[in-house]
Order: structure tokens, then C-alpha cells, then sequence
């Protein structure tokens, strides 16, 4: 589905992402582990065409994103708060993303009614603008935004990130029933390597724009993750002394 | 700590996206600033020989001090819509040990070295030395003459500062004072009760008594003091929150869906324009505006009918220039986000030149009542719009494709007004006088009609070319959509 080949993005000199191969088949659950300034985000942006790469090239469904705007009916993403529209209340929000992708209000309507639970009661019908609300309610309301109109591509940048525990508990069953059918490629960027290893499928760990692991996800993977974390920090420490 | 906050400002202008831009437009404004400098001087050096060879039985000190309240008046308003109050970006400040009254007292200090300040110095002084040699004053009489008069400048300053911050939130506020300043205008109009007269007479008893010079520095350290409780009592990150407790409004535009593909977004920049400060005050502005006319029309000085296509263009386009120059800065804080979605980039700017061609023609509509001054004002101001909406339209949002300065719609107002000043303005000049030169160029050579319909005919080759323009258009926006991107990004002025 996704294909990012030759693929680097250099910022004054410093490489921040160098990625020679990597493919992300259909209906994939796909992981993106690394620490601040391995290249998560900028990797988000490349596939979002926000930033043009320095070489190489990202295909979605073999739709070069720099130079097409096809791959945007069957993508949907959210990276930041830049993603929300403050002065819209959540349900205005919802039925906007909804009209740009074919759903009309009682689509949207039926859609939202699933997420009850994961909405808490705070979102919907509270007759607040997007601005007003905390980060967490900002940060969930752009997550379901960005499930509306069965995207066949859902790009998430730390979605667990602002969370409270239970919300975090709702996302991670809210993603794996998405990849249920394999329809869907799921592509999340995630500091936390318990969810991550939980939801994905497959696991990408990147350091400084360079992939250094490509893992099947097992039960031995979350050790092998946090092996791999600690010892990078322990051969630094090794360094620095 | 003064030195500290130079620092950072000095940091923010340089750093910013925009600083090309804003360096372009300062020297514009210094070439401006010197024009005026010397208009003022030269202004000022004459005054004295001119007064006392038109009224050689008056005394000209005594007849400069009957004007001082009518110059002062025009000074405020021109101060309110133009003098771009000096900005300093709070948040980052709350946190640290930087005591509150320092921050305001910078910001206060600053406004004081306002070029607004220096350009009435350019005649209070040379005038004030001519009345030392040639009037029969002494030294100190008009020495304390010269400080008053600074100090009354001090009093406008602040008193704009005062009316910005403290009361943009709460127009109604005010309305007893333009009540009163109206009342007093009107008075002195009829001669029933002049009130420039009296101050005039003030300023006399002023110069004959220089010690009284105390009062109106008094009176600018009131202001001052007013303005450091105001800006005190806002130095809060929820300062701008207060009246936003109440329930979002929820009105969707139901209309819009007659525009088919486009409904969605034209509701979009309705809620855009409806729900916040700064966009909502281009509506009044315009509804404002078309007032203009009327100041015009009857004076026998604008007989021109280029002076009326001039008229025209700008009561028609007065929303399409303040709402069109900042497109697609409106949208800034969530760009990404229109960027990654399901949104071709010409519907999006085709949604944007809808809504400006809406507003055109609404305001078109609004002018109709000037047939009252005639006809051909009528035609002119149908002409205009149709020119409006054919040509300026796509030029505007042709020019748009250059901004990458963020516009924060949810920043309180406090402490904001980003982009806004005297530079705005001249941007607006080519859109305006573009046509004019067309209109006058055939008018003069041809004849009048010869001119509307030059300018009608340029409109309606633009609505031709509307579908080829905007896909034109589109293509140079994808092509700046990473430098709009990551300038929207960045915050601050």
C-alpha cells in the first residue's frame, strides 16, 4: 500500500530521515518507535506531502504523493492540534470531515453514536468551540475525525500521547477492531512501547532517520524493544564516560 | 530589563517568516515617514509668515491655538485606525521572574517613541521658535507652550492606547463619549457653542502663564497610569477568556447548500469570519465604509468620474481587499489539516473567490441608494464591482499565494494586532488605483462610456477566464504550500 523508496529529507546539512526501502503492505498495522528526532514525524509529514522530500519518493496505492492529489479521498491522518479547526464545535468538526468524504449528517450521526464510550461524555453536545477544549478532548476528537469515511489509510502521530488511562485502554480496541478485516493500513508513531507492541502487527524502529529494526510482532518483542532502548541508552552513558 | 525585551523583539522581527516582507514594507514606511517629516516641516517653518500675511490683524499663536482641538481630534482617529500599537508576546514572560509592571511599562514606554509622536514636533517646534523671534512672547511663555503641547501629544498617544485595549472588546462602551464628541461637533458646527474656541482660549491663558504647562503633563501621567492598570489587570493568559464561557454558537449556514461542491467550505469561512475577532471586524468595517460615499458624492472637489471609480471599486471591494489579502492566512493554525484532507486545492480557492464575489456584490446591492446623486454614479458603481469580482478576485488571491504569515484567530485580542497597520493599507493600492488609471486613461482619450466599458469589459474577460485563472492559481499555491506550511507555523508577528 505505502512505499517509500530512496527516501531522505536533509535540514541544513543534517540528515534527520534516510529510509533506502521500506513497504507497508495493505491492511497492515505498522508501528513507528524511535526517540526524539528519529525521523517519526518527519516521516508523517513526507507521506502527507506537508514537507517535500530531499530524494527519494513516498507512494500511497502507487500514487506518488508530491505530485498527485489522489491519494487524499482514501488517507486520513492526525498529527497535531494544527489538524483541528478551533472554532468549530466537535460535531461541526465531525460533519465537515464528513461532507469532504462523502458522509452526510446522519452517516456521521450513526458513526459517532460508536464512540460513546470512548468520548466519555465530554465532547459531544457540550456546546463548546474545539479551542476551548483540553488537549485530551482535542487530541480524541482528531482521532475519530480522522476514522470517518472507511480511509483505507489512517496515519496517527502519537495517539496516545495526552491520554487519560481508560481513553487509552477504548484507543487501543478501537484500533485493533480497524485492522480486524485488513482493510485498513494503520501507521502510528508511538514513545510508548507497551501500546505499540500491543496494536502493531509489525514494528519499525528508527534512530536518527535511520531504520534500525523491523520486527514481526511477538510476544518476545516488547522485551526485545526495551532491551534494544536501555542498552542505546547504556552504550551512550559508555561513550559519554 | 528594557534592554532584554529590545533584545527579544529584535530576535522576533528578524526571525519571523516574513521578515523579507516586513523589511520591504518598513522601507516603504521610512520613505513615507520622510515624506510626512518634511511635508510637516516645511509646513511648520511656513506657518508663522503665512498666518500673519493672511491675517495680519491676528495674532497667529492665538489662531494656531483655536485649531489645536480640531488637529487633536483628527489625530486620534487617524492614530486608531493607523498607529500599530507595539506588541509584546506575554505568554513565554508569565513564567518567569520578570515583574508584571516591567513588561507593561516596556510595552508603554515603547508606544511613546511612536513616529505618530515625532511628526506633530515638526511644526509645534519651528512654529514655537518663530513666535519667540517675531512674536511678542517671551522665551519661557512659549517654551511652556512647547511642552504643553508635547505633553498633549503624550495625552493622544495613550488616550488610543487606552481606547484600543480597553475597549475593541466592548465597543458599546464608548458610545457615551463618540455621543458627546458628536454633540460637541455638531455644536460648534452651528457656532451655537465652540468648543475649539474655548480651548484655543485655554492655551492662550497657557502661554501667558507657562507654569500651567504642569497640567497637561499631569494629565498624560494620568493616562499612563490608567494605561498600566489596564494592562496589569490583563496580564493573565485567561485575560481573553472571560466572556467566552458562553455556549458556542451554533448557526450552520443552511443556505450555503446551494453552492453545490462548494457549500461545505463557503460555511466553513462564514464560521470563520462569524466566530472570531478579528475577521468579524472586516464585516463592520465594510458596512462602515460604505458611508464613504457620501462624503464624496456631494463635494463639488471629487467631480471626477475617475474619483468615483475610485469610490466605487473601494465601497464594493472593501471586504474582498481586508478579507482577500489575508487568504489563505486565515485558515494558518489548522493549514495541515486542509492540506492532508479530501480538499482539491481549487475548490478551496474557488470557495474563497466565491465568497469575496458574494460580498461584492452584496455590497454592490448596499450602494444602490446613490442613484440619489445620479445615474451615472449608479453605472460606475455596478462597472467597479463587476471589475471587483472579474478582476481584483483573482489578482488578490493570486497575491495571496505569497503569504506565509500566520494570522492567530483564537489569540486574545490583547496585545494582537497582527499584520494590521498602516502596511496593510498599502498594499491595497494597486487593486485600487489599477483601474482608475484604465477608466482615466479611456475617459480622457474616448469618453466616459468609452471608460465604463473598458472596465466592464476587463471584468467579464476575467469571469471568462475565472476557471483557467483559478486553475492557474492553484498550481502556484501547491507550489508554495511547503514554504505556507512551515511559515504558518510560526508564531509571533
Amino acid at each position: 500500500m505505502i512505499t517509500a523508496t530512496n527516501l531522505s529529507k536533509i535540514y541544513g546539512g543534517t540528515k534527520v530521515l534516510n529510509i533506502d526501502h521500506l513497504d507497508i503492505p495493505a491492511g497492515q498495522s505498522f508501528g513507528l518507535v524511535g526517540n526524539n528526532g528519529a525521523g517519526k514525524t518527519t516521516f508523517f509529514s513526507l507521506l502527507l506531502d506537508l514537507i517535500q522530500p530531499t530524494t527519494g519518493n513516498i507512494f500511497n496505492n502507487e500514487i506518488t504523493v508530491s505530485q498527485s492529489e489522489d491519494w487524499k479521498p482514501f488517507t486520513t491522518s492526525f498529527i497535531d492540534e494544527s489538524f483541528l479547526i478551533g472554532y468549530l464545535t466537535p460535531e461541526e468538526y465531525f460533519y465537515f470531515v464528513g461532507e469532504l468524504r462523502g458522509a452526510n449528517k446522519a452517516d456521521i450521526d450513526a458513526f459517532l453514536a460508536n464512540f460513546e464510550d470512548f468520548f466519555h461524555g465530554e465532547i459531544i453536545g457540550r456546546r463548546k468551540y474545539l479551542r476551548d477544549l483540553s488537549k485530551g478532548n482535542q487530541k480524541k476528537v482528531g482521532i475519530v475525525a480522522a476514522l470517518i469515511g472507511n480511509p483505507k489509510v489512517v496515519i496517527l502521530d502519537e495517539p496516545f500521547a495526552n491520554l487519560d488511562p481508560t481513553t487509552q485502554i477504548r484507543l487501543k480496541k478501537i484500533i485493533k477492531e480497524l485492522t480486524e478485516n485488513r482493510e485498513t493500513t494503520v501507521l502510528i508513531s508511538s514513545h510508548d512501547l507497551i501500546h505499540v507492541t500491543e496494536v502493531c502487527e509489525r514494528i519499525v524502529v528508527l534512530d536518527k532517520g535511520e531504520q534500525v529494526k523491523d520486527i514481526k510482532t511477538s510476544e518476545a518483542t516488547l522485551s526485545e524493544l526495551e532491551s534494544y532502548f536501555s542498552g542505546e541508552v547504556g552504550a551512550t552513558k559508555a561513550e559519554e564516560l | 530589563m528594557f534592554k532584554r525585551f529590545l533584545w527579544l523583539e529584535w530576535k522576533s522581527f528578524f526571525r519571523s517568516a516574513s521578515v523579507g516582507k516586513s523589511i520591504g514594507l518598513k522601507v516603504l514606511l521610512i520613505f513615507l515617514a520622510l515624506y510626512f517629516s518634511v511635508a510637516f516641516l516645511v509646513l511648520g517653518i511656513g506657518l508663522y509668515p503665512l498666518l500673519q500675511k493672511a491675517f495680519p490683524d491676528q495674532d497667529p499663536l492665538q489662531l494656531v491655538n483655536r485649531f489645536v482641538l480640531l488637529w487633536l481630534v483628527f489625530e486620534l482617529g487617524f492614530r486608531f485606525m493607523l498607529q500599530t500599537l507595539p506588541v509584546l508576546d506575554i505568554k513565554p514572560l508569565l513564567n518567569l521572574p520578570i515583574a508584571r509592571r516591567k513588561a507593561v511599562n516596556f510595552v508603554l514606554i515603547k508606544s511613546m517613541y511612536s513616529f505618530f509622536n515625532f511628526l506633530p514636533l515638526f511644526v509645534i517646534i519651528p512654529f514655537g521658535i518663530f513666535c519667540i523671534y517675531k512674536g511678542d512672547y517671551g522665551t519661557w511663555n512659549l517654551i511652556g507652550w512647547m511642552v504643553a503641547m508635547i505633553a498633549i501629544i503624550q495625552c493622544v498617544n495613550f488616550l488610543n492606547f487606552i481606547i484600543k485595549k480597553k475597549f475593541t472588546d466592548n465597543l458599546k462602551a464608548l458610545i457615551p463619549v463618540i455621543f458627546t464628541v458628536v454633540v460637541l461637533g455638531a455644536l460648534e458646527y452651528f457656532e451655537i457653542f465652540e468648543t475649539s474656541f474655548w480651548f484655543g482660549r485655554m492655551l492662550d491663558f497657557l502661554v501667558l502663564n507657562p507654569y500651567l504647562a504642569i497640567a497637561p503633563i499631569i494629565l498624560a501621567i494620568a493616562l499612563y497610569k490608567w494605561n498600566q492598570l489596564n494592562l496589569e489587570s490583563k496580564f493573565y493568559l485567561d485575560a481573553g477568556l472571560k466572556e467566552e464561557q458562553k455556549d458556542a454558537d451554533t448557526k450552520d449556514f443552511g443556505w450555503t447548500k446551494k453552492f453545490g461542491a462548494l457549500a461545505p467550505f463557503l460555511q466553513q469561512d462564514l464560521k470563520l469570519i462569524w466566530r472570531n475577532k478579528r475577521p468579524k471586524t472586516t464585516i463592520y468595517m465594510s458596512l462602515i465604509l460604505l458611508g464613504y460615499g457620501l462624503f464624496i458624492y456631494p463635494s463639488d472637489m471629487y467631480q471626477h468620474p475617475a474619483m468615483y471609480v475610485f469610490v466605487g471599486i473601494f465601497m464594493t471591494g472593501i471586504f474582498m481587499i481586508n478579507f482577500g489579502q489575508f487568504v489563505p492566512s486565515w485558515d494558518a493554525s489548522y493549514y495541515p489539516m486542509i492540506m492532508s484532507q479530501n480538499i482539491p486545492m481549487k475548490d478551496y480557492l474557488s470557495s474563497k473567490a466565491m465568497l469575496i464575489s458574494l460580498s461584492v456584490i452584496i455590497l454592490a446591492i448596499l450602494t444602490t441608494p446613490y442613484i440619489y446623486f445620479g445615474w451615472n454614479i449608479l453605472l460606475i458603481n455596478m462597472v467597479a464591482a463587476l471589475y471587483n469580482i472579474g478582476v481584483n478576485v483573482p489578482i488578490l488571491l493570486y497575491s495571496g499565494s505569497f503569504n506565509k504569515k500566520r494570522i492567530d484567530l483564537d489569540k486574545s485580542p490583547f496585545m494582537n494586532y497582527q499584520g494590521t497597520g498602516a502596511a496593510q493599507w498599502i498594499v491595497g493600492i494597486p487593486l485600487m488605483f489599477l483601474p482608475i488609471l484604465i477608466f482615466w486613461l479611456l475617459d480622457f482619450f474616448i469618453g466616459f462610456e468609452a471608460g465604463l466599458i473598458g472596465l466592464s469589459a476587463l471584468g467579464i474577460l476575467g469571469l471568462l477566464l475565472r476557471a483557467n485563472l483559478m486553475k492557474y492559481i492553484a498550481g502556484v499555491y501547491r507550489k508554495r504550500k511547503y514554504a505556507m506550511i512551515n511559515g504558518f507555523k510560526q508564531t509571533g508577528e
